[in-house]
Order: structure tokens, then C-alpha cells, then sequence
């Protein structure tokens, strides 16, 4: 479903990817960990269009398709789907115009019609149960106000309302307590289908009790050092990383 | 080019038809002599330094009296708020239409007379105030206004009076207008402890070029709270000019709305004395241009007495080439201490030939208390640009989607729902094309 070769990206003068290839399969979770300014946030947002990312070498296709050549809506539209580290607050817009919005954009990208607002209320019914969220956080402006959890939270409830193909969730799981934590986790997991896959980065191991990986890649200095199955965070846990990650640059 | 009115005026005063009270007559040749003498203001006066007001200067706009006033009740229903019930006085082309007005419905205590009626055969509803409250001596339109006035709205609330609704003035102009100056003058006098709302709305039928040169006179007594709301949407052909000056008694409190999106050239002076202890100013607004036009806004809050607040936030959307002016002076007298005032003016330029300037000034002479301001020039949150985008947003959508909820900010301050409400559809079909609530 999705493949990676050998892809650069910079922000700025300074080199963030230096050659990371992937393969993620239909039915899949990976798993990206790897010790802080590894790259691993990076490798989500340059996947999902943000423009402030230059792809300097390589390759990312996503169903046969060239994702790197299409602008970032054109993603979401295609089935990519980017849950925030810091999901972003819009003031004046209302989080249901804006999940509508988003919903009948990609139906339409798609040749099916426009859901009006009535009808997408009924189809968010389902979608909040999910997420043990109130109607109420519908009315409010996108992400104003929210708690941490709450930020979260509404983004794994865009991913529900527009049911991706390949999600990837970018630092989900920071400052989320465990209630909140398996509240987003069993979001994610009643997701999963055969057809679908998940990326999930994280510098800790503890989300991935909750949705466990197929495979488990170390990033390190913008390159993946080492790849494993579940087991390869567990070990990651008791023994950090600084056994996977060599000093970069000269050090004395 | 003055010399036009200056004959207008002359043959204004042989005209033996107009009997006016001789208070009223010195008023008026007061007015001409201090614009004969003032000109009409250059770049060169501080105030105007970003404006230039050239292209009316040099047309000639002959006074609108008597023109022709053929214009349908259900032709003002788009500027009406949906609001049959509500209070109104419509002037057509600068002209009292007491067909089309509904003073009748006026709350208990409230009371509203058209300034021509007021001029003839009531003047002690406007001798104590006309041209007080809003002096001229330095300033060319008033007192260019002051020369000519021929009409308006004078509003006495009564102490105590409560009015459930708003009266709403409504200034209209249409294809009769055309070449036409209309000098509007309003006088709005909120009794102690009253509490009521006005809305004045500057609108046009057709597309002709017109020019309104209006002034509004406020008094707000002690206690009293006065909501006044001003909405222009002149044509895109005309020239607005209008200046509100309020006077604010103790403990009184002045809730002010600018919402202005028509006009080739408009410019709204909002000046408010906080003339009593304890009292408060809250003036909000939002403009929007487009194409060449030219909008600006110039807001004066004298913080006079002590333990008074202010509360400003201006909010400005350009695009094509359009030039925004904002100028929010906040001047607090040495003897205004406990002042505390905020004052924000920020800006979205949407084109590279749109432009804005903006320019807070504080003055503070009084030594404890706390004023605050900042005012900011930027283009869309290019991080919100890009969340909308990675959730399938079209470009051009989000990008009109964010510009809509830049400017719903500071519509959400306005209490009247039904105000509210139909600014924020005319701004949300201004950016998105849809009417739909967001």
C-alpha cells in the first residue's frame, strides 16, 4: 500500500531524512520510535503534504500512485489521514462544519454526494460513542478550549469520520493520562480493518500495549536503524536507545 | 474646491422658506465659515495623512433636498434584520420618509422625531446639543455638515426607559442620489439609568456615486447604557463620511459596533469621552474591501475620569487593492487614574496589492493604570491552512473557511442575535459562496 525508498526531506537548511525505506501493507501496524529529533514526526508530516518540508531524494507511492506529487487534500483524499502531535485551533469555526466540510470534500473527490448537515449529524452519532465524546464538543470551534485529551481525542475522531486507509498517528499518545490513552487506543483499534493500515510514531512503548504493532522500525538520525516485530519496543523500553544510536557528528 | 458650497450656502440662506431659529442660523454660518476656512483636510493633516479625500473634493455634490424618494418598503427588506417589529426611520436620499417609518412602535419613553420636523417646530429637542457634543472648529466635514444639515434622526430614551428592540435608522440611497450629498445629522440623548440600542444603516439600492457626509451626536447619562450599532454598505460609487461623537455621564456604559464593507471611499470617526467616573466603552468593528476601495477607521477615547474602562478590538479583511486605515488613539487625562483600557486592531491582507495602515497611539498622563495595545498584519495561519488541507479541504476552501472565522472573532461580540446573525451570513457568503451556519 504504501512504499518508501530511500526519501530525503529537509526543513530549512537542515537534513531531517537521510534515506528511510519502508513497506507498509494493507492490514498492517508499524511502529516508528526512536529517541527524540530522530526524524520520526518528520517522516509523518512530510507523508502527509506539510509544506513546510522539502522532499530533497526519493520516493513515497501510496496505492502505485506518486503521493509526493499531490498537494496535501489530495492525500486525504486518496485515503492518507495525519492525526496531529498538536492538532491546530481554529477560532470561529465550528469543529461539525469542519469535520463536514472535510467529509463531503473527500466524498466528492470520490464521485459520491454531499451529506447534508442533518444527515451527518446522525452519522456522527456513532463516531462520538467511540471516542467518549459529547455532542456538545461539536459545537464548539475546532480544538479551542480543548484539554490535551480532548485535542486527541477529536482527532482520532476525524479519523473515524473519514475512515483512512492509511492512518498515521504522530505522537498520539503524548500528554495523554491512561484513561484518556485507552480511550484513543480503542479508538484506533475498532478502526483497523484488513484493508487498512496504521503508522503509529511514538517515543514511548506504553501505546503500544494498547494497539500492538505488526512491526516496530528505530529511527535514528533520519534513517531507520533497526526493524523488529513487538518484542523490539519491549527491549526498547528496558534498554532506551542509546544501544541502537551512534553519536553523530565529532565528538570528543 | 470649496467654492461650490460656499454658493450653495449662499443661496440656502436667501432662501426665505427656511425660517429657523436664529440659534440655528449662527450655527450654520459658523459651519461654512470655519470650512471656508479649513478646506477640505489634505494628507498633510495628521489625520488624514493616509487618506486622501481628493476625489471628493474635487467633484461637485449638489445638495440632496428634494430628491426624488420613489423607493418600496420592500425594497429595504435585505437591510432590515428580517425585524418587521423593530423601531424604524428611513431616510431616502437624505430625506425623512415617514411612509416608510415606523416610529409608532417605539417603546415607552423612547421617543423619535425626524431633524427637519425637530428644526421647525421643536427645537428645544436639539438646541442643547446640536454641534455641542460634536464641536467642528478643526474638523472640515463637520463643519461642512454643520453649514448644510437638512435632516436625521434625533432620539431622546428617556431616564429609565428600557427598550425591548432595537430602533433601527435606516439611510438610504438610490440611482436619484447619483452626483447628490446628503449632510445627516443624528442626535441620541440616553437618559440616566436607560438602557437601549440603535442601529444606524448606511445602504444603497443600485450602484450610483453619491456622497454622505453624516454626523451623530451622543449623549449617554449617568447610568445609562446605549448599545449603537453603525452598518455600512454604501454602493461601491460612493463616498461616506461619518463622525460619532459620544459624551458619557458616570458609571454609564457605551457598547459601539463598526461593520463596514461598502463605499469607494468611506472613513468612520468613532470619538468617545468617558466623562464620568466609573464608566465604560466597548467599541468593536470590522471592515472588509475589496477591488480599490478605501475604508478607514479612526477611533479617539478620552479616559477623562478616573476607574473607567475600555474595551477595543478592530478587525480589517483587504483583498485586490484595497487600502484599510486603522488610527485608535487612547488618551488618558492626568486625573484618570485606575484606568484600565485594551486595545487590539489586527488585519488580514488576502492580496499582495492589498494594504492596510495601522496605528494605535496611546497617550497616558496619569500615572496608575493599566492600558494595553497591539495590532497586527498578517496573512492566513499557514499551520491551519495545512490541517484543513491534510483532511481533504480544497485549498481555496480552507483558505475561505479561515478567512470567514477571522472575521466571526469579532462579529460573535455583537448582542443583538438577529444583527449578529445577518452579518455573519453576509460574511460567510462573502468568503464561502454558502449561507449555511458554520
Amino acid at each position: 500500500m504504501l512504499e518508501i525508498k530511500d526519501l530525503y526531506a529537509r526543513a530549512g537548511d537542515r537534513d531531517i531524512l537521510r534515506g528511510i525505506s519502508l513497506n507498509v501493507a494493507a492490514g498492517e501496524v508499524h511502529a516508528i520510535m526512536g529517541p527524540n529529533g530522530s526524524g520520526k514526526s518528520t517522516l509523518a508530516q512530510v507523508l502527509a503534504g506539510n509544506p513546510a518540508y522539502e522532499v530533497t531524494g526519493g520516493s513515497a507511492t501510496f496505492d502505485g500512485k506518486d503521493l509526493l506529487a499531490l498537494p496535501p487534500e489530495e492525500r486525504a483524499q486518496a485515503g492518507v489521514f495525519l492525526a496531529f502531535q498538536y492538532p491546530v485551533e481554529i477560532p470561529g469555526v465550528s469543529n461539525a462544519y469542519f469535520m463536514r466540510s472535510a467529509y463531503n470534500s473527500i466524498r466528492a473527490a470520490r464521485g459520491l454526494e454531499e451529506v447534508d448537515p442533518i444527515e451527518f449529524l446522525v452519522y456522527m452519532e456513532k463516531k462520538l460513542e467511540l471516542v467518549d465524546m459529547d455532542t456538545e464538543m461539536l459545537s464548539r470551534s475546532v480544538n479551542m478550549g480543548f484539554s490535551g485529551g480532548e485535542k486527541k481525542r477529536n482527532e482520532i475522531l476525524q479519523m473515524a469520520v473519514l475512515e483512512p486507509r492509511l492512518a498515521l498517528l504522530d505522537e498520539t499518545d503524548s500528554g495523554l493520562d491512561i484513561d484518556a490513552l485507552r480511550i484513543v487506543a480503542n479508538g484506533v483499534n475498532a478502526l483497523r480493518r484488513p484493508d487498512n493500515a496504521t503508522v503509529v510514531v511514538t517515543h514511548y512503548q506504553r501505546l503500544l500495549n494498547y494497539i500492538v504493532p505488526d512491526y516496530v522500525h528505530v529511527l535514528a538520525h533520519g534513517k531507520i536503524v533497526k526493524s523488529g516485530d513487538k518484542d523490539l519496543a519491549l527491549e526498547l523500553e528496558a534498554k532506551g536507545y542509546d544501544w541502537l544510536v551512534e553519536p553523530q557528528g565529532a565528538l570528543a | 474646491m470649496t467654492a461650490p458650497y460656499l454658493a450653495d450656502f449662499t443661496t440656502l440662506s436667501n432662501n426665505g422658506a427656511r425660517a429657523e431659529p436664529a440659534w440655528l442660523r449662527e450655527t450654520r454660518r459658523e459651519g461654512i465659515e470655519r470650512f471656508a476656512a479649513l478646506g477640505f483636510p489634505t494628507p498633510r493633516n495628521e489625520d488624514w495623512h493616509f487618506t486622501s479625500v481628493a476625489r471628493i473634493a474635487e467633484s461637485v455634490f449638489s445638495p440632496l433636498r428634494g430628491a426624488s424618494d420613489q423607493v418600496a418598503k420592500s425594497a429595504l427588506e435585505p437591510f432590515t434584520f428580517g425585524q418587521s417589529a423593530w423601531p424604524a426611520m428611513v431616510f431616502v436620499n437624505g430625506k425623512y420618509d415617514a411612509s416608510l417609518s415606523t416610529p409608532s412602535l417605539l417603546a415607552k419613553g423612547i421617543r423619535a422625531v425626524d431633524l427637519s420636523s425637530a428644526m421647525r417646530n421643536e427645537p428645544e429637542l436639539i438646541e442643547p446639543w446640536l454641534g455641542k457634543l460634536s464641536p467642528f472648529e478643526d474638523r472640515s466635514f463637520s463643519a461642512l455638515n454643520a453649514a448644510f444639515m437638512s435632516d436625521g434622526a434625533v432620539v431622546h430614551i428617556a431616564p429609565d426607559a428600557e427598550s425591548p428592540v432595537p430602533l433601527h435608522l435606516i439611510f438610504v440611497s438610490d440611482a436619484n442620489a447619483a452626483k447628490g450629498v446628503a449632510h445627516l445629522r443624528n442626535i441620541i440623548i440616553a437618559g440616566r439609568n436607560s438602557k437601549s440600542t440603535v442601529i444606524e444603516s448606511y445602504v444603497s439600492l443600485g450602484d450610483s456615486g453619491y456622497f454622505t457626509n453624516a454626523v451623530t451626536e451622543v449623549q449617554v447619562e449617568d447610568g445609562a447604557t446605549l448599545t449603537h450599532y453603525k452598518i455600512q454598505r454604501e454602493s461601491q460609487r460612493a463616498f461616506h463620511v461619518h463622525t460619532i461623537d459620544t459624551r458619557q455621564g458616570r458609571d454609564s456604559h457605551y457598547v459601539s459596533f463598526s461593520f463596514a464593507t461598502g463605499g469607494a471611499l468611506s472613513r468612520t470617526n468613532i470619538y468617545t469621552n468617558l466623562a464620568g467616573a466609573g464608566c465604560g466603552a466597548t467599541l468593536n468593528g470590522l471592515y472588509m474591501a475589496d477591488d480599490e476601495q478605501h475604508v478607514d477607521h479612526q477611533t479617539n477615547i478620552i479616559h477623562s475620569e478616573p476607574n473607567c474602562f475600555s474595551r477595543e478590538i478592530y478587525k480589517g479583511i483587504l483583498s485586490g487593492s484595497a487600502h484599510g486605515v486603522f488610527n485608535g488613539k487612547v488618551y488618558v487625562h492626568p486625573i484618570a487614574q485606575k484606568t484600565d483600557g485594551k486595545q487590539t486592531n489586527n488585519n488580514l491582507l488576502l492580496s499582495e496589492g492589498a494594504r492596510i495602515d495601522t496605528k494605535p497611539q496611546l497617550e497616558i498622563f496619569a500615572d496608575d493604570v493599566r492600558c494595553t495595545h497591539g495590532a497586527t498584519v498578517g496573512r492566513l495561519d499557514e499551520m491551519a491552512l495545512f490541517y484543513m488541507k491534510s483532511r481533504g479541504v480544497s485549498a481555496d476552501k480552507a483558505t475561505r473557511l479561515l478567512t470567514y472565522a477571522f472575521a466571526a472573532d469579532v462579529l460573535e461580540t455583537i448582542e443583538v442575535a438577529a444583527v449578529r446573525d445577518e452579518l455573519e451570513r453576509a460574511t460567510l457568503e462573502r468568503f464561502t459562496g454558502a449561507s449555511v451556519a458554520l
